[in-house]
C-alpha cells in the first residue's frame, strides 16, 4: 500500500515542535537535579523527532538529532555528567532544530546552522572516548566482539511476532533490529512457518516472525522502547535468560548470513510495498492506479488544509457529541410538535423551547471549552528566558510557576504571551536586585519570581510577582510630573500613581539597558491586555517586591451584555462593568467647574456622559426628559452614562469592527442581535478616556 | 511588491473571464449604476453582491456619508452613501435604492464596503482602450475617486477608482484608528 507521506508533514512538524518544547523544559530542569527520568524524557523527544524526520526523509534533521541522541544516550547511561556546557549545547541544538524545522515547513532551505553544531557534538563525543573509562570502549566494541566479554551473564531473549499488517503502518522490522544491534550483539532467527504458499502471498503483509537474542547491558525499558511504535501491532515477549555459551557460538556462525537473508527478504517486501514495482504483478496494477489517484486527491487536500490546529482532549469531544445528540432529540421533538400543532400543546412547546435553549447554551459552552488550553503553554517558554536573562544580568533568580493547568481561550493565550514576557523581563531587570544588593538588604541571595494563574469569577487571573526592590511611588510621581503626564496640583491616589508607569513614554530605568527601559513596553503591555478586554493592576511594597495582576476574560468571543437604548439605537454594555443604574430624576446631579455634570455616588463624584451628544446621534423625535444613568466602571475609573432605557440582558457574540472598517474609541466591537440587526458593544474604558480627553479639549479652548 | 502581485492576479482573473465567460465578446465586464443623475461604473470583479436598502446601524461620530454598519451573514460591513460622498444634493431612499457590496483587496487583506446607490442599471463589456481620461476641471467629486470616462449607449459613464473610494485612510472618522483602548 502506498501512503502519501506529505499529508502527515503538518502533524510531524506540530509534534516535533511539541517535542522540542518538552526537551527545552526538561533541559532547564536538568540543571537543578539530574534525574534519570528527565534525561529519558529528553531522549524520547529527540528520538521521536529523529524517527519522524527519518521517516519523512528529512535527512539533515535526522542526522542532527542522531548525534544529539548519542550524547543524550551517554548521559542516560551515566557515562557523561550533566554539565552546564552540555546543557547549553543541547539547548542551542533545540533552537537550531526549531529553526531548521521552521525553515523546512516554510519550504525553505534548512540552512547550515546545524553543521557547526554537529561538528561540535562529534568533537565532544570523540573527546569523551579518548579519556573515557573502559566502559565506553566496551560499549563501542560490543557490537563486533560481544563473545569476548564475560562480565555479563544474561542476555535478552525477544520474541517478536508482528501482525500481518505491520508494514502497512509504516513500521519496518529491519529498522528496529538495526536499532537493537546498536545496543549490543544481536542474533536474529526468522521463523517462516506462517508463510503461506506463493499464490496466497501478499506483498503488503508480513508473515515472518522472529526470535532475537540481544547481548547487552541495557534495561528492559530500553528494549521495549525499540518496539514502542509497534506494541499494539505485535506479540512481544521479552525475557532475560542466562547466557548459554554453546548456543551463542552456534548461533553466531549462523547470524551473518541469516541476517543478510532477512535483510533481503525485508528489502524485497518493502520495495514492493513502496508500490514502485507496480508492473511486478499484473493483478496489482488496478488497485495501484487507484491509489495513485487517491494520492493526487490527498495532495490537493493538504494544500487547502489550514496551518493552525489545536489538540483537544477526547473527553471534550465526547461531551460535544452527547450534547449534539440531545440537540437532535429536542429538534425532532419540536418538529413533531409543529407538524400538527394546536393551542393545547402550547405548554409542551414552551418547555421544548426552553430545553432547546438549554441545549444550545450547553453546546456553546462546550464548544468554547474546546478552544481552552492550559496556560502552561505560555508559561513554559518563560523558564528558558529567565535562565538566559538572569545569567546575562548576573542575577540569581528562582522561577516559581503555579497553576499551569488553568485553562484559557487559545486566542487570548496567543496574545498574552508577549505582554507576559515583557512583565517577566521587567521584573528581572528592574525588580530583582543583584545578589550583593539582596544580601545587604537582608534578603536571600536568590531572587524569586512567581507566576501564578487561577480562575476567579468569569476571569482568569495571572500574577507576576517578584521579591525585588519594589516600586517607589514618590519616584514615579516626580517622574510623571517631570514628563508632564500628571498635573502637580492634583492629589493622585497611590494606586493610580503606580499605574502611571503604564502610560506611554514613561520609563524609570536610569540606564536604558538591552533588556528594558526604553519607555515603550509597559504601555504596550497595558494596551495589549486592554485589547483583550482585560486589565492590569500593580501592587508594590518598597523593598519587598512587586506584583502585577492581569485579569482576562476567559474567552474573547462571548460577552454577557446588558442591552440599552439611546435615542433609536440599541447598544450593548458589558454586564461586568455595570455598577448600578438610577432614574435620572432621582439622581443627585451637580454641576461643577462650569458646565461639567457629575453624579454623586456615595462619596465619589462621577462625570456624566450623555451618549446621545457624545456619539452625535441624530434623533427624529425630541428627547423625553425621562432617562437613566448607568454607572459603569472600567480600569478603576467610573463614569455615568445617560441612557434612555434598559432593555434585556443576553449573551452576545463579539464581532470585530476592524475586519472591514476601523476601530472606534468607545466601541469595543459589534454584535448581531436576535433580529439580525447590528448592535455596537460599548467600551467603558474608551468612553472614560474620551470623557477626560474631551474635558481637556474644552479646557484648552477656554485657555 | 504586494500591489504588483495583486495586479498580476487581477489581470489573470480578467483574462480568465475573457476566455471562458464571454468567448464572443472582448474587453472586461463592468457594472454601471446611477448615483444622483449620473451613471457610474466599476469592474464587475470588484462587486461581491447587491442588496436591497436597509437602514444600517449608526456608527458614533461618523462622517455624514458613512451610514453605519450592516450584518452581512455574520460579518460587520460598513456602508457608505455614494451620493453624500460625491456631495450630491438629493438624498432619497426609495424602491430602487440598493447597497452594492464592493470588495477591495489591499495588501492581501480583503475588505468589504457597502455603497448606497440610487439604482443598478447595466452590465456591459468594454475594451480598456475605450476608456478616456477625465477632463480636468472643477467637479464636486474628488478627482481621486474617478479614473476615467467610458461611453455606453451614447451616455458618458464615469469609471470609479474603487481603491481610493474605499480607502479607509481617506475616510476621516473622528475617534477612529490609532491607539484605541478596547475593552
Amino acid at each position: 500500500m502506498e501512503i502519501d507521506l506529505s499529508q502527515f508533514h503538518q502533524v510531524f512538524y506540530e509534534e516535533s515542535f511539541e517535542g522540542l518544547d518538552t526537551m527545552e523544559q526538561e533541559l532547564l530542569n536538568l540543571e537543578e537535579d539530574s534525574d534519570r527520568e528527565n534525561i529519558n524524557t529528553i531522549f524520547r523527544a529527540a528520538h521521536s523527532i529523529k524517527g519522524g524526520s527519518a521517516t519523512f526523509g528529512f535527512k539533515e534533521v535526522a542526522d542532527f538529532t542522531h548525534v544529539m541522541e548519542t550524547l543524550l544516550d551517554e548521559m542516560r547511561e551515566g557515562l557523561r555528567p550533566v554539565t552546564k556546557e552540555v546543557v547549553d549545547l543541547l539547548l542551542k541544538s533545540v533552537d537550531c532544530l526549531r529553526g531548521m524545522l521552521f525553515r523546512m515547513r516554510d519550504g525553505e532551505d534548512v540552512g547550515d546552522e546545524h553543521v557547526e553544531l554537529i561538528n561540535y557534538f562529534n568533537e565532544l563525543l570523540a573527546n569523551e572516548i579518548e579519556d573515557a573509562s573502559q566502559q565506553e570502549n566496551v560499549f563501542e566494541q560490543s557490537v563486533q566482539e560481544s563473545l569476548k566479554d564475560n562480565c555479563e551473564d544474561k542476555v535478552w531473549k525477544i520474541e517478536f511476532k508482528p501482525k500481518s499488517y505491520i508494514l502497512e503502518t509504516g513500521n519496518e522490522p529491519l529498522r528496529m533490529f538495526r536499532e537493537l544491534k546498536g545496543f549490543g550483539h544481536l542474533e536474529v532467527d526468522a521463523h517462516l512457518d506462517n508463510v503461506p504458499c506463493f499464490d496466497e502471498l501478499k506483498a503488503e503483509s508480513c508473515h515472518i516472525w522472529w526470535s532475537l537474542t540481544l547481548d547487552s547491558e541495557i534495561d528492559e525499558a530500553a528494549v521495549k522502547e525499540v518496539f514502542e511504535w509497534v506494541e499494539d501491532d505485535c506479540e512481544l515477549n521479552i525475557d532475560q535468560v542466562p547466557r548459554s555459551n554453546d548456543k551463542n557460538v552456534d548461533k553466531d556462525q549462523l547470524e551473518q548470513p541469516q541476517m543478510e537473508e532477512i535483510s533481503e527478504d525485508i528489502k524485497q517486501i518493502s520495495s514492493e510495498t513502496s508500490g514502485q514495482k507496480a508492473d511486478q504483478e499484473e493483478k496489482k496494477q488496478t488497485p495501484l492506479v487507484e491509489l495513485k489517484n487517491k494520492k493526487e486527491k490527498s495532495e490537493v487536500g493538504t494544500n487547502t488544509a489550514s496551518t493552525a490546529s489545536i489538540r483537544v482532549g477526547i473527553e471534550k469531544v465526547d461531551t460535544l457529541i452527547d450534547l449534539v445528540g440531545e440537540l437532535v432529540i429536542t429538534q425532532s421533538m419540536l418538529s413533531e410538535l409543529g407538524e400538527n400543532f394546536d393551542m393545547s400543546k402550547l405548554t409542551q412547546l414552551v418547555s421544548g423551547l426552553s430545553e432547546l435553549e438549554q441545549n444550545t447554551r450547553e453546546l456553546q459552552e462546550s464548544v468554547m471549552r474546546i478552544r481552552m488550553l492550559p496556560i502552561g503553554f505560555v508559561f513554559n517558554r518563560l523558564p528558558r528566558m529567565v535562565r538566559d536573562l538572569s545569567s546575562q544580568l548576573g542575577k540569581k533568580v528562582q522561577l516559581d510557576i503555579k497553576g499551569e493547568s488553568t485553562e484559557l481561550d487559545k486566542t487570548v493565550m496567543e496574545q498574552i504571551g508577549d505582554p507576559l514576557t515583557h512583565l517577566v523581563r521587567n521584573a528581572l531587570d528592574h525588580g530583582i536586585e543583584s545578589a550583593e544588593e539582596r544580601i545587604s538588604a537582608d534578603k536571600p541571595e536568590e531572587g524569586t519570581l512567581t507566576l501564578n494563574a487561577f480562575h476567579q469569577g468569569g476571569n482568569i487571573v495571572i500574577e507576576v510577582s517578584d521579591d525585588g526592590k519594589g516600586i517607589d511611588p514618590d519616584v514615579i510621581y516626580k517622574k510623571a510630573i517631570e514628563k508632564g503626564l500628571i498635573n502637580d496640583s492634583f492629589d493622585t491616589p497611590p494606586e493610580q500613581v503606580l499605574s502611571l508607569i503604564m502610560e506611554p513614554g514613561f520609563s524609570t530605568a536610569e540606564v536604558v539597558s538591552d533588556v528594558s527601559g526604553r519607555g515603550v513596553g509597559m504601555d504596550v503591555v497595558k494596551r495589549n491586555i486592554n485589547n483583550l478586554g482585560g486589565s492590569v493592576e500593580i501592587e508594590s511594597e518598597l523593598g519587598k517586591g512587586t506584583t502585577f495582576t492581569i485579569r482576562l476574560p476567559l474567552t474573547l468571543a462571548i460577552l454577557d451584555g446588558q442591552l440599552i437604548k439611546v435615542a433609536n439605537e440599541t447598544y450593548v454594555l458589558p454586564l461586568v462593568s455595570i455598577i448600578e443604574s438610577v432614574p435620572l430624576n432621582m439622581a443627585e446631579i451637580s454641576r461643577i467647574a462650569g458646565d461639567m455634570k457629575v453624579y454623586k455616588l456615595h462619596d465619589d463624584y462621577i462625570p456624566i456622559i450623555d451618549l446621545k451628544s457624545e456619539f452625535e446621534i441624530q434623533q427624529d423625535l425630541s428627547s423625553s426628559s425621562e432617562g437613566l444613568l448607568a454607572i459603569v466602571e472600567g480600569e478603576n475609573r467610573k463614569i455615568a452614562l445617560r441612557i434612555d432605557e434598559l432593555l434585556g440582558q443576553q449573551q452576545v457574540v463579539i464581532k470585530s469592527l476592524e475586519t472591514h472598517y476601523k476601530s472606534l474609541q468607545g466601541v469595543s466591537g459589534a454584535t448581531i442581535l436576535g433580529d439580525g440587526r447590528v448592535s455596537l458593544i460599548l467600551d467603558v474604558v474608551g468612553l472614560a478616556k474620551r470623557a477626560s480627553e474631551g474635558a481637556n479639549r474644552r479646557n484648552n479652548k477656554v485657555a | 511588491m504586494p500591489s504588483e502581485i495583486m495586479k498580476v492576479i487581477q489581470n489573470q482573473e480578467v483574462n480568465f473571464s475573457d476566455t471562458n465567460m464571454m468567448a464572443d465578446e472582448t474587453g472586461s465586464q463592468y457594472l454601471s449604476f446611477v448615483v444622483g443623475e449620473e451613471e457610474f461604473s466599476v469592474s464587475i470583479l470588484k462587486v461581491q453582491e447587491i442588496r436591497a436598502w436597509e437602514k444600517p446601524t449608526f456608527l458614533p461620530n461618523s462622517p455624514h456619508y458613512i451610514k453605519g454598519v450592516l450584518n452581512l451573514r455574520g460579518t460587520i460591513v460598513p456602508v457608505m452613501d455614494l451620493r453624500m460622498r460625491f456631495k450630491f444634493k438629493q438624498n432619497h431612499y426609495g424602491a430602487t435604492t440598493v447597497i452594492i457590496i464592493f470588495k477591495n483587496s489591499k495588501k492581501e487583506k480583503e475588505s468589504l464596503m457597502g455603497c448606497v446607490v440610487d439604482g443598478v442599471s447595466d452590465v456591459f463589456n468594454l475594451e480598456e482602450s475605450f476608456i478616456r481620461d477625465i477632463p480636468e476641471y472643477g467637479s464636486d467629486i474628488d478627482s481621486r475617486f474617478t479614473s476615467g470616462i467610458m461611453t455606453v449607449n451614447n451616455n458618458a459613464v464615469t469609471l470609479l477608482n474603487l481603491e481610493n473610494l474605499l480607502d479607509l485612510n481617506l475616510i476621516n472618522h473622528p475617534y477612529s484608528g490609532g491607539q484605541v483602548v478596547n475593552g
